[in-house]
This record gives structure tokens, sequence and C-alpha cells, in this order.
């Protein structure tokens, strides 16, 4: 019993979990759709450093450099454009559904 | 160069009795130009470096201290080997012409570590800031404390030196969602309220560190309202733009104007489109120093060919 219980929490655990990659100076995938209450994760896998940035200010991770992560929940259904401010023609979307 | 008729049918000065040229001295490649076309490319020795009665400068770009993944481990090592070679110059150049990315992530240590050697040249240097100098926690304070001083801004600014008018531009602040570089409004105004009471035949020199124009748009590779910065120069009878944030070697003429983007001292990049994305680009241990290097730019009086230079640390 303990062990289907302790299994069932880590399920949960993984479901309210996203990750984004920036590879190539390419967020991937290029739009994310979540539940709200979703924890997003970006991690860069480039050699040089990149940034997230909510187009409306919602979110703003500081300069993660290679390996770097930055999480956000999204508490707020809607659509999240965000883009690095270091190489500004990389955009992407966060979709969150209620 | 013609002469230009002015509206009320009178003509101004032709500009070549007054216009000074640069060369770029040196050891490296050597374009000549000659009627606003690169007409020769070969090697500059000693001896046609500058008399010492001219006036050179230098011009460093993206030495971004701090990095050290596989495309170079020691960037600060390839800087060190790069002032080696300024102190080494026959002839003293005034100052040192830096197109940002002085460090790669903004960090103090990175700052202090890159002040400490540029010291070493005993030259004075005038920066502007690359992308990867404005990403600490106050965004762009770390660089402003150490090179802001009497400038505008985000550290735009002007200065004259031997009938020059130099002119540093910030196009790496503040930028937006699918643009690319950008001047912005208010230092455009700047701009032109700086440029107003220049004579057509004051020799500009502007630098900034990505393109002002666009070479690679898919890669970002250039500056949305640069047109807006370049209209305002169009006037005058030699205009030459230094960039940076390419880290490689591209140059383009259009009329009056030069353009040409610097070495790094700390990687290369790939040429446009010849990879997936921009970045730091590995290549064989033994190349690396082929395509680092830095610039020496001479202005002679006269009518002389514009040519450049470009060394580097291979040679």
């Amino acid at each position: 019993m303990a062990g289907a219980v302790m299994a069932l929490q880590a399920h949960a655990a993984q479901d309210s979990g996203a990750t984004i990659t920036i590879d190539n100076f390419t967020f991937a995938p290029a739009e994310l759709r979540v539940p709200i209450g979703t924890v997003v994760t970006w991690v860069n896998r480039d050699d040089t450093p990149h940034t997230v940035v909510d187009s409306h200010q919602a979110f703003r991770a500081k300069a993660l450099d290679t390996d770097d992560s930055y999480s956000f929940t999204f508490m707020t259904a809607g659509e999240f454009d965000y883009f690095c401010s270091l190489h500004p023609f990389m955009t992407a979307k966060v979709v969150v559904t209620p | 160069m013609s002469r230009r008729q002015t509206a009320d049918g009178g003509s101004q000065p032709n500009r070549r009795d007054t216009l000074e040229c640069m060369v770029w001295a040196g050891t490296g490649v050597l374009w000549a130009m000659s009627g606003g076309v690169p007409v020769a490319r070969g090697l500059l020795g000693d001896a046609q470096a500058a008399a010492a009665s001219d006036f050179s400068f230098l011009q460093m770009s993206d030495s971004h201290i701090g990095f050290n993944k596989a495309a170079n481990p020691d960037a600060l090592g390839t800087l060190r080997e790069a002032v080696a070679r300024v102190k080494a110059l026959a002839v003293k150049p005034s100052f040192i012409i830096h197109t940002g990315d002085i460090t790669h992530l903004s960090k103090p240590a990175e700052f202090d570590n890159a002040d400490q050697v540029y010291a070493e040249t005993a030259l004075q240097m005038h920066a502007v800031p690359g992308e990867h100098d404005l990403i600490d926690e106050d965004r762009g304070k770390a660089y402003l404390d150490r090179y802001g001083k009497g400038t505008n801004g985000a550290g735009w600014y002007s200065f004259d030196d031997h009938g020059v008018h130099f002119i540093g531009l910030v196009n790496v602040a503040d930028l937006k969602a699918g643009g690319l570089g950008n001047l912005g409004t208010e230092q455009l105004a700047w701009l032109e309220n700086d440029l107003k009471d220049k004579s057509a035949s004051t020799p500009i020199v502007v630098f900034a560190h990505i393109p002002l124009y666009v070479l690679y748009r898919q890669w970002g590779w250039g500056t949305d309202d640069g047109e807006r910065a370049l209209a305002l120069l169009k006037r005058f009878g030699s205009v030459t733009v230094l960039n940076g944030h390419i880290h490689q070697l591209a140059q383009k003429v259009e009329g009056n104007m030069t353009f040409h983007t610097a070495l790094s001292t700390a990687f290369p990049q790939p040429s446009p489109g010849s990879a997936p994305s921009p970045g730091p680009m590995v290549v064989p241990a033994e190349r690396l120093r082929s395509l680092l290097g830095l610039s020496t730019v001479t202005l002679r009086q006269g009518n002389k060919p514009l040519a450049i230079v470009d060394t580097t640390l291979a040679t």
C-alpha cells in the first residue's frame, strides 16, 4: 500500500512540471501547452548565455549560462509570449489552459 | 566623389581636398579602398607601418572575459596575447576603441580581469557595451559604473581627436521581442543634435557593438533603426562604422561610408547561415588564433586610399 501511494505522488509531481530547452538559439517546444499550476523550467543547453523574458513582464529570468535553469509557476490561464532579451529573434510561447 | 550641388546652385568644396583617409596599419590582411571599392588584398609588413606623425588607434572587440567553453577555454589568455601585440606595435596608437562584450556574463571579476589586462597597454579605452556587458542583476549598472562616466543613457557619447569626430552608440539595451539591435528614439535625437553643428568635411568614426546595417536578419545581426542613424551621417564626406558582435571580418562600402566588423579575441562564430545558429564555434586548436585578432586604424593627411588591416593572433 505504502509503495502504491509513493508511486502516485511521484506521478503527480511529474505531471505538474514541464521543461523547455534552449538549444541552437531556439526555444523548444516553440509553443508549450500546460494546465494552470504547472511549473515550467527552461534549461539552457547552448555555450552562450540566454534569458527568458515575458513580453508583458509576467516573468523575467536572470541570464542563464550553460546548463543553468529557470522555473516559473503559471497560476493564470492565457498565452504568454516570451523571448531572449540578448537575442530577441528568439521568441516562443507558453499557453496555459484553465 | 563628385562635387555636390547645393539647393542654391552653389557647390561645396571638393571633399577630396579635405578628406582624411584611414589606413589600418599592422601586420595582416589589407583591403585597399579605391573609389569606394576594395581593390587590393595582401599583407602589410612593418615596412609599410604608419609614420610616427600619423594618428592611429586600435579597434578591439568581443573579449568575452569569463568565457571558458570548448571554443576557447582561456579567453583571458588570448586577450593577453592580443595585448602583447599591442605593446609590441612600432607606432604607439592613441587609444583603444572597444566595440563591446568586454565580459561574458557582466560579473565583477570578469570586468576586473579585463580591466587589468587592458591596463597593460597603458592606453585609454573608449568602450561601448555589448549585450553580454549588460546582464548583471541591475541590467547595465556594472558596466556603467566602470565605463559610463560622462556618457548618456545606456552609455552613448562622442569625443573629438585629431580632427576626427568619434561617436559611440549603444544598440544592445532594452531589445524588443522579435527585433534586432536597437538604438531608440532618445539616442537618435541625441545623435542628431550631436551632429548638427559638424561640418560635412569632418571625418566621422561611429562605433557600436551590433552592425548598424542588417547583415544577417535570421541571426539578429543588424540594427532595426540603424538606417535612421546612417541617414543622419549621409552628408559627411568620410564615415567609418566599426562594429563587433559577429566575431568575424565583414566589410561593406556604400558611398562615403565604410563598414567594418572586427575579429573577437575570444572565439570565432560561423559565417551567416553556415550553421544551425550563431554562437561560439569550435575549430581545431591550431586554427583558433587565425580567427582571433584586432585592428589598427591610422589616419593620414591627404587623399590616400583607405585600407583596412586586421591582425590575427596567428601572424
